[in-house]
């Protein structure tokens, strides 16, 4: 049989989970590694963050709404997809998943950007005409209110939510993980360390994400970068990295050390169909290089120009490590048989609903998304708008 | 008079009220007791499999009959049921050399190189209907699901083709129906079998390598079966309940 | 300065729209959710009986000894009495629900008996089998053996 070697059971020649639902956790994981950047200003007061806590919310919100899209392409049935809702079944990890996505997106995301923009609302409903003007009202729920008393208020509420927000994050994520990690039948997904490894894999792809948005707008915007940011942000996403370099290696030596009936096969795997993806992708460029990248800017202190161009190198090879981490699992949990004997392959498609494009077209979208929520909601120039700063129109 | 109106028009409206919901609860209970189906009693019926490896003789009769019996497709290459040859060198017991060609639908062609040293055999291979079944719990909306008689049944009004059961199957029974978009496996023939016949695979057996068995049955052959044979379910290691009982199961068998 | 009022009245208006939406969910699942969900476990009952609808395909070997009780009889003595009926004659549902009507055909035995009696060194030593070239490279099995009951003693 065309690309299947050994013996695979008959019903797995074709890999039911396609490209689509390697991008989804890469999505998901954007979105909390994104709100726990911003987190790190309005909890750990790390002031030099500041310059991206709106913009990182944003980008959390763009991507989230992004994330169950393709899970619809991919269902059989999308027009029962509801059925989640309406009668989710509580022992399955995927059922559960959609209220933590709803809660995550209603309660935290929507009310914690509301109540941090409401007075930027406001100021836009009060000098805007026509359709804008109808838009801002409804996004104040024509409330005029952006007095002290009422803004502090807001910024205590949206406090809490932050507060209530991180475990939020790592519910989201580490939901995810256990989603994979939770399949005994599937030894290449089942260990008790897949939330915590995608939690910080998560953290480690919203850092970057979030770092290389940064200066992808200071350069449209033509404003300078604000180093001592990017420094910081560097410096977490260093800390962030060391964390899952370390997870995913104590899971690779476990696996090395115990040599359990599936390590000869998934051994084999990695050597041979996973090696491009694995090896070279996600561990050397991926991971590797931005680790030595981004140490050695911890060790010297580079000048200006040359910081910028390791962040943004070191970001996009850690974007691109994390997305290939995403399909070493979700690929490779299922490119082995079972039966522990036989491999069979990924016959990726281009135009089809499960196919490349739609794949790049949903990776698109979000920063689209993010286009318009910037055009909205601009996230700088009223940076210091919430707490001290200008405050002259009440 | 009032007070004798208001009792009046009080007890009316009580004895429609409640006669809606009893009607209610009537459709609802009658909905959920299948055994309106003439003669089956669902409690008296916990379904499994003993299944034979000595008498197996790779004829795939079998394969072909649940195809037909259940409309499986053809072209897809699925199967509710499937056979598998084992070629063991019993120098080299954890490198079993194994082959379903066609899922045995054709039955097995003679190997060229007829070495009698080599241990051979067959295993026939369906959904183990689990007692403790992971794909019950992983099913995010109830799709599928173990009947009160010990099958496990899919729902295919409800599914939503998620396949989430599909990857938490240690066994590789299930497929997705290419023409229903939604999961598909083995149901023990249950159209069959609440009718007091036995599965498809079953019936045509031409060895009796495979008798379909009713555990709560005092006088059903299985209990003999489990008590005179060494018995193995497989991958054991799982934990999973299944129920599908084999006699001679090699420990190289996957 | 203490919040007044007027400041949660945003906050409120906000709750409120949560509230709507809490209800909405619990309305569209009372209108959505099929009456029989839940009633025996977490699916929907009829999915049982749905389970029970398809129709049968193959009669069941019962079905074939009501009118064919004389090869049933046959059968009996003789080594093939475990085979079914439609293990050689395949599905015969059409058949007994119509017999004049739905004429099975009759099996092609270099088909249907090589395919299980063709040797094979992975099939158990006591089961029999022939080479079919060198047993009878030519002609039909039921020459020589009665199909029903085949031994040749």
């Amino acid at each position: 049989m065309p690309g299947v070697e050994g013996f695979i059971y008959p019903n797995e020649l074709e890999l039911q989970w396609s490209v689509l639902i390697v991008l989804y956790p890469f999505i998901t994981g954007l979105v909390a590694g994104a709100f726990i950047l911003a987190s790190l200003e309005r909890v750990f007061n790390v002031q030099a963050v500041k310059p991206t806590y709106r913009l990182a919310l944003l980008t959390a919100l763009a991507f989230l709404l992004v994330a169950p899209l393709p899970l619809q392409l991919h269902l059989g049935h999308p027009e029962r997809s509801l059925e989640m809702y309406l009668t989710p079944h509580t022992q399955s990890a995927m059922a559960m998943f959609g209220f933590v996505y709803l809660w995550y997106l209603m309660v935290v995301l929507v009310l914690e950007i509301w109540l941090d923009y409401r007075r930027d609302i406001v100021l836009k409903w009060r000098a805007s005409t026509g359709l804008s003007k109808l838009l801002y009202g409804a996004m104040a729920l024509w409330s005029d209110n952006i007095s002290e008393s009422a803004l502090r208020l807001d910024d205590r509420i949206g406090r809490a939510l932050t507060v209530i927000g991180i475990p939020s994050a790592f519910l989201l994520h580490g939901y995810v993980g256990f989603i994979f990690g939770s399949i005994k039948a599937n030894p290449w997904w089942s260990t008790p360390l897949m939330p915590i490894v995608f939690l910080f894999s998560a953290i480690v792809s919203g850092i970057a994400c979030i770092l290389l948005l940064y200066f992808a707008t200071c350069w449209f915007r033509r404003v300078p970068v604000n180093m001592p940011c990017v420094d910081t942000i560097a410096k977490y996403l260093y800390y962030a990295f060391l964390v899952d370099f370390s997870l995913e290696m104590l899971d690779l030596i476990h696996r090395l050390y115990e040599s359990d009936e599936s390590f000869r096969a998934l051994d084999f795997m990695v050597k041979t169909r996973l090696f491009t993806s694995q090896i070279v992708v996600q561990i050397l460029l991926g991971t590797l290089v931005p680790l030595v990248l981004l140490g050695l800017a911890q060790l010297y202190t580079f000048r200006e120009r040359a910081r910028r161009v390791l962040y943004v190198l070191a970001g996009s090879l850690t974007l691109m490590g994390i997305f290939a981490m995403r399909w070493n699992v979700v690929i490779g949990g299922q490119l082995f048989s079972k039966s522990f004997l036989g491999y069979t392959t990924y016959k990726m498609e281009f135009a089809t609903r499960e196919g490349l494009l739609p794949a790049i077209v949903l990776m698109i979208l979000p920063f689209v998304i993010l286009w318009v929520l910037i055009r909205l909601l601009p996230p700088w120039g009223h940076d210091e708008g919430r707490r001290g700063g200008t405050r002259a129109q009440v | 008079m009032d007070q004798d109106r208001r009792t009046f028009l009080g007890q009316t409206g009580k004895l429609l009220i409640l006669t809606a919901s009893a009607a209610v609860a009537w459709e609802h209970v009658l909905a959920g007791r299948p055994e309106e189906a003439p003669n089956y009693k669902v409690s008296d019926h916990w379904w499994g499999m003993a299944i034979d490896i000595e008498k197996c003789i790779g004829c795939g009769t079998c394969v072909r009959a649940c195809k037909t019996e259940n409309n499986v497709p053809l072209e897809a290459f699925t199967f509710r049921t499937w056979i598998e040859r084992y070629v063991v060198d019993p120098a080299d017991l954890d490198h079993p050399r194994v082959e379903s060609p066609n899922g045995g639908y054709d039955g097995f062609h003679e190997r060229e190189v007829r070495d009698p040293s080599l241990k051979m055999f067959f295993v026939p291979k369906l959904c183990n209907h689990c007692a403790h079944s992971p794909c019950v719990q992983v099913c995010p909306v109830g799709a599928t699901f173990e009947s009160q008689d010990g099958v496990v049944l899919v729902d295919k009004k409800y599914c939503l083709g998620c396949r989430y059961c599909v990857q938490a199957c240690p066994y590789g029974c299930r497929f997705i129906d290419p023409r229903t978009h939604t999961v598909d496996k083995c149901s023990l023939c249950y159209h069959r079998i609440t009718k007091g016949l036995t599965t498809a695979c079953c019936e045509t057996c031409p060895t009796g390598a495979r008798v379909l068995a009713n555990l709560k049955d005092p006088k059903d052959p299985i209990h003999a079966f489990l008590r005179e044979h060494k018995v193995q379910v497989l991958k054991p290691q799982m934990a999973t309940g299944s129920k599908m009982y084999y006699n001679g199961l090699d420990g190289s068998v996957r | 300065m203490k919040p007044r009022a007027s400041d949660y009245v945003h906050l409120v208006r906000m709750a409120g729209l949560f509230v709507v939406g809490i209800t909405a969910f619990v309305v569209l699942r009372w209108l959505m959710v099929p009456a029989d969900f839940g009633v025996l476990g977490h699916y929907r009952a009829g999915a049982v009986t749905d389970n029970m609808q398809p129709p049968l395909v193959y009669a069941g070997q019962a079905a074939c000894v009501e009118c064919h009780a004389d090869v049933a009889e046959l059968r009996a003595k003789g080594r093939h009495v475990q085979v079914a009926c439609e293990s050689c004659h395949g599905a015969l549902a059409a058949h007994a629900s119509n017999p004049d009507g739905q004429k099975p055909v009759r099996p092609d035995p270099r088909k249907t008996c090589i395919s299980c009696h063709s040797a094979n060194i992975s099939k158990p030593k006591s089961f029999p089998q022939v080479v079919p070239e060198e047993h009878a490279p030519e002609g039909s099995c039921a020459a020589c053996h009665v199909v029903h009951n085949p031994k040749i003693s």
